[in-house]
């Protein structure tokens, strides 16, 4: 996978993900490109187009577009599961997630998402094992708050 | 003062930076605040500084190396948190400098015995990223077996993750992985064949591990079929398996269930056609695709038609794809989405061959007629290519070409119409057929302008061969086209006159008409230069000339030489390569193709390259002594100049230039350009394809052995032409400077330097020699830049056949180029462990050869050395236990595939005799390489 977008019904982007180097223009101007496109494809269109010499595979949940570039060999169907598993996870980790979560914790979305994709490749697709994960990252944070609160410490672990 | 920052507001700060900068606002500070928090000890600290880094960061070398060495303690942390947050860091910025810092360091997390299981899955991951930004910094070594093993750890996770990493590896590196074939099938097999249970939390919705699945089956789309029956036969029932269970009623209502089982599904199809090897499973693929053809399920209704496309390609399945195609014709009427009409042309296409051309061809012309804008001109070359390649009857070519100019005008590119004259020109059975068609066409009140320009152009040829008819006289075709010129483009109009001119040869009676018409105001004192100039000139021509001279000089267009179609180059550049099933290759059609051969011969390119030499640094005083040339330089024949200076010309792309030459052979000039240059010594090089002309060629090994240890030189030399080289090469492309030399003070004229490939060797090397000037003034030189690309191994060198006149005389050389295989060398390094370990892996009789000889050159270690390192492999030292021996290491690099190549010479200096044995994995390969290096001592 080259990049993954997600971004509102209105084209707010929510969350990038670059797997590829690009400069920040080059970002932008795929961004818009993209956003428009798909933007503009109606409801009961498949969910694969060709996009310059990329394969863009794309999904709706409520207000929200998923949208991943893969390359010519990439299978799209797997990929269409890659967004699903994600939302899952999403939903799973903050209970029935909405556009809402994603703007406000959008830490935690990039963190699950690393734990999900990384370089692009899916990393590890058991749903328990990507929340176990995050959850012992947020209980270090809990305890590390309870501990030392702002204090700092030399040696913590 | 961020002085007085703690580490938590810091943290809330960069946070916020950060949450700014995703609302689309640009961020330029806070980077140094970010990069401290990396070093906190709290652990949400770390890793808001990460994130912010892994979003933000630009190759900012300042800062990398603060980043860096933040990671590298972590890396070196032994705590699986963090070391999991620094390599997700390292595969998210994924730069060069972090590859330099970290690249050998990773395969030991990966191949550690205590490392945690989701350390390795992410170390897999940040070194595929790392491989693919920087392949040169990741070291192949000890690790990469230990890599292969992990397909068989107990932890899905890891072996998921693995699998994308040796994928990657392979492509690349595919003996080095072959291990992993069998290993993926095992683990395949075991997968496919598990209850929907027994993988726990790797099922997904009852699929048993669909994206392990997807990854083992693109792994072993990286290698032929295996060769072992055991695997083999394992494979084939994996395969069939999957097959069976697509077919199964699902287990779920729910999309995620179909969609998981047909991604293993059409991922399994892409290998059986990857393989293209069991006929029965491409077969069982292709009716399984067809059920999906009328799915409800838009997306499985657009994957089956691409997929489908590429089953068109392979001979087993090409006639069973053939049955869908009312349902395909189908789908490009009624399909509502246009990317998924846009597959079923594709499809289309892809099925075509001579038994439903006229059906297909007759289908996407009406489908043109409401065709989305956005995919027209594609499909107008797929119907020009079609109806070219698939024409039985002449008559329905012409016909079909000018339905598209009728129907989408505006989306006929030159290329189209370019070639629909240069088919009519080449075969005289269709020549009368074409102007009546062109003559009847133009009728029309309005007509689309490229049909003026065919029509032009034809009747301009052709006109003749229906002037005996009272309905299309001379007059009434010079009146029709006349109608259509004021409405038409300068470029147009320039064609018209050039038709009109060619009139005054094929129609004398009509000569008074013409000529007032170009004595009009309107066209000699046109305000456009070329226009009034074509008039001027054409009006003089047709004034002074006697008729034997017009007849001469306005004679039919010579035939044009046969070349790959500039359609089919230009639908290949639309689609990118690979995409496109290419016809030609693919099929194996048995029927000649209609309009000869198309091999792909890159064309002349138009522009001129000639150095004239002021500044010589002349041969003799500088390089030439440690030269070892067998043509030392006469007194007079210091004439190269430049040669071996490292002044090279801008590297040109090597671009194919076919439309440049048809812009020669057809831009409105034509007829009278063509005459002027039509003498054989045209100025220009091609890539000549026939028999190289009778001329001996200057002993023929000899002055490529000379070459072959190094890239620079003298070729030839005579009492007239010196000519020299200078070579690069990389990887599987060269460039070769060639320089022509003239020794005399009196000029050469018609200079014209051809490469010629023989037989076998044109599919091997891609050769492309750039014109030269065809004039070289006594005592001047002239360079001529030669571009090579290898496509796959070869045995043959090129001829370089020159020609030119000297003093009256025509003078004609042959030399081979020393192009040879070991040019497209890259060496490696290696330690002796691994080259030992390679060196038993390629132990079959086929691979190795070995030739014992009598030196020929004084048993210098120092020049062996030199040698060696010039024929293009790694010096390996310390590998052979004797240090007499020389060991050598490197890989050929061609378009189609890379050959690992290890040598080993033994030279005994009380026998004067060497020993040399070369291993590679092809046969060919090896004896090659062992001759051309034999000769070398």
């Amino acid at each position: 996978m080259q990049f993954m977008l997600l971004f509102s019904r209105q084209g707010k982007l929510r969350l990038q993900k670059w797997y590829i180097p690009l400069s920040d223009k080059e970002k932008k101007k795929i961004t818009r490109e993209l956003v428009q496109t798909v933007l503009a494809r109606k409801p009961k269109m498949c969910s694969f187009l060709e996009w310059r010499d990329l394969k863009i595979v794309y999904k709706r949940y409520a207000s929200l577009y998923f949208c991943c570039a893969i390359e010519d060999q990439d299978n799209e169907l797997i990929t269409l599961e890659i967004i699903h598993r994600y939302v899952e996870l999403l939903d799973k980790y903050f209970g029935s997630v909405c556009e809402l979560d994603i703007i406000f914790n959008f830490e935690k979305a990039y963190f699950i998402l690393d734990e999900f994709l990384l370089g692009g490749e899916v990393q590890e697709t058991s749903k328990k094992n990507v929340l176990k994960a995050i959850e012992q990252a947020d209980l270090l944070q809990e305890s590390q708050n309870e501990d030392w609160g702002g204090i700092s410490s030399d040696d913590i672990l | 003062g961020d002085k007085a920052l703690d580490g938590y507001s810091k943290k809330k700060y960069v946070c916020k930076l950060l949450f700014i900068f995703l609302l689309g606002h640009d961020i330029d500070f806070g980077h140094m605040e970010a990069v401290n928090l990396l070093s906190s000890n709290k652990y949400t600290e770390k890793q808001i500084g990460y994130l912010f880094i892994s979003v933000l960061v630009n190759s900012n070398s300042e800062l990398i190396r603060l980043i860096n060495n933040a990671i590298k303690n972590d890396l070196a942390s032994r705590n699986p948190t963090f070391m999991g947050l620094a390599l997700h860091c390292i595969a998210n910025v994924g730069s060069r400098e972090m590859a330099e810092a970290f690249a050998a360091d990773i395969p030991k997390i990966l191949v550690a015995g205590d490392t945690m299981d989701s350390v390795k899955q992410s170390a897999a991951l940040c070194l595929l990223r790392l491989y693919r930004t920087s392949p040169d910094l990741v070291p192949m070594g000890e690790w990469t077996s230990r890599v292969v093993h992990l397909l068989n750890d107990q932890h899905l996770g890891v072996v998921t993750a693995a699998t994308s990493l040796i994928t990657t590896l392979a492509q690349k590196n595919p003996d080095e992985f072959k291990t992993s074939v069998s290993l993926a099938v095992s683990r395949l097999s075991r997968i496919v064949t598990s209850a929907s249970t027994d993988l726990q939390d790797y099922t997904y919705y009852f699929v048993p591990a669909p994206w392990l699945s997807v990854k083992l089956l693109r792994l072993l789309q990286c290698y032929p079929p295996p060769e072992e029956p055991a695997v083999r036969g394992r494979l084939t029932e994996c395969l069939e398996t999957i097959l069976n269970k697509a077919q199964e009623p699902p287990k779920s209502k729910k999309v995620q269930h179909s969609n998981a089982k047909n991604a293993v599904l059409f991922e399994a199809i892409s290998l059986i056609i990857h393989h293209d090897s069991e006929p029965n499973l491409l077969v069982r693929a292709c009716n399984q695709l067809g059920q999906f053809l009328q799915h409800r399920e838009t997306n499985l209704r657009y994957l089956a038609l691409e997929s489908m496309c590429t089953l068109a390609s392979s001979e087993f399945s090409h006639e069973a794809v053939k049955t869908h195609i009312e349902t395909v014709i189908n789908a490009l009427k009624t399909e509502r989405d246009v990317s998924v009409r846009q597959r079923a042309v594709d499809l289309l296409y892809g099925m075509c061959d001579r038994s439903n051309a006229q059906q297909i061809v007759a289908e996407m012309l009406n489908y043109l007629e409401t065709a989305d804008y956005s995919i027209r001109e594609e499909i107008v070359l797929k119907v020009a290519i079609l109806a070219e390649k698939y024409a039985v009857d002449y008559t329905w070519y012409v016909d079909t070409i000018l339905n598209l100019i009728r129907i989408a005008g505006d989306y006929v590119s030159e290329e189209v119409w370019y070639r629909v004259i240069q088919i009519v020109i080449n075969r005289d059975d269709v020549q009368g057929y074409a102007a009546k068609t062109v003559f009847e066409a133009l009728q029309a009140p309005a007509c689309h302008e490229n049909l003026v320009k065919v029509g032009g152009y034809i009747l301009g040829e052709f006109g003749n061969l229906i002037a005996g008819d009272p309905r299309s006289s001379p007059l009434i075709q010079f009146n029709l086209l006349h109608s259509k010129f004021h409405l038409c483009s300068v470029p147009t109009r320039a064609l018209l006159l050039s038709t009109y001119i060619k009139f005054v040869n094929l129609f004398p009676e009509i000569k008074g008409t013409i000529q007032d018409v170009l004595r009009s105001d309107s066209q000699l004192k046109n305000s456009d230069v070329e226009l009034q100039q074509r008039a001027v000139e054409y009006l003089r021509l047709s004034s002074i000339a006697s008729t034997d001279i017009l007849a001469t000089v306005l004679e039919e267009m010579p035939p044009f030489p046969e070349r790959e179609s500039s359609i089919l180059a230009k639908l290949k550049r639309k689609k990118g390569p690979g995409t496109l099933p290419d016809l030609e290759d693919t099929k194996k059609e048995k029927h000649v193709d209609v309009n000869g051969g198309t091999e792909p011969v890159t064309a002349v390119n138009a522009s001129n390259v000639s150095t004239p030499s002021p500044s010589a640094d002349l041969l003799g005083l500088g390089v030439a002594p440690s030269q070892n040339s067998a043509h030392p330089p006469s007194s007079g024949g210091s004439l190269l100049v430049d040669v071996f200076s490292d002044v090279v010309p801008s590297v040109a792309p090597l671009a194919p230039s076919a439309e440049e030459n048809f812009e020669r052979h057809m831009s409105g000039h034509c007829p009278l350009l063509e005459c002027c240059c039509a003498s054989p010594d045209l100025p220009s090089t091609e890539v000549v394809t026939e028999e190289p002309p009778a001329v001996p060629v200057h002993d023929a090994d000899e002055l490529i052995d000379k070459f072959i240890c190094k890239n620079n030189g003298v070729l030839f030399e005579n009492q007239l032409l010196q000519i020299g080289l200078k070579s690069e090469f990389r990887q599987n492309l060269g460039r070769m400077y060639v320089f022509y030399g003239n020794k005399t003070s009196t000029q050469f004229l018609s200079f014209a330097p051809n490469v010629i490939c023989p037989d076998g060797l044109q599919s091997e090397l891609n050769i492309q020699a750039k014109p030269v000037d065809p004039v070289i003034e006594g005592g001047a030189q002239v360079q001529q830049v030669v571009n090579i690309e290898c496509v796959s191994e070869f045995v043959e060198a090129p001829v370089l056949n020159i020609q030119f006149r000297y003093g009256g005389a025509l003078q004609n050389i042959s030399v081979k180029l020393p192009i040879t295989l070991n040019k497209f060398f890259q060496p490696t390094e290696m330690l002796s462990q691994d080259f030992f370990q390679r060196w038993k892996q390629l132990s079959s009789p086929q691979q190795e050869v070995q030739n014992i000889f009598k030196a020929r050159h004084p048993m210098d270690p120092e020049v062996t050395k030199a040698k060696i390192i010039g024929f293009g492999v790694a010096l390996l030292e310390g590998v052979d236990p004797n240090p007499e021996n020389f060991v050598g290491a490197g890989i050929i690099h061609t378009k189609t595939i890379q050959v690992g190549c290890l040598l080993r010479l033994e030279p005994n200096t009380q026998a004067q005799m060497y020993r040399l044995t070369l291993r590679t994995s092809r046969e060919v390969v090896s004896q090659r390489l062992c001759k051309l290096l034999s000769e070398q001592f």
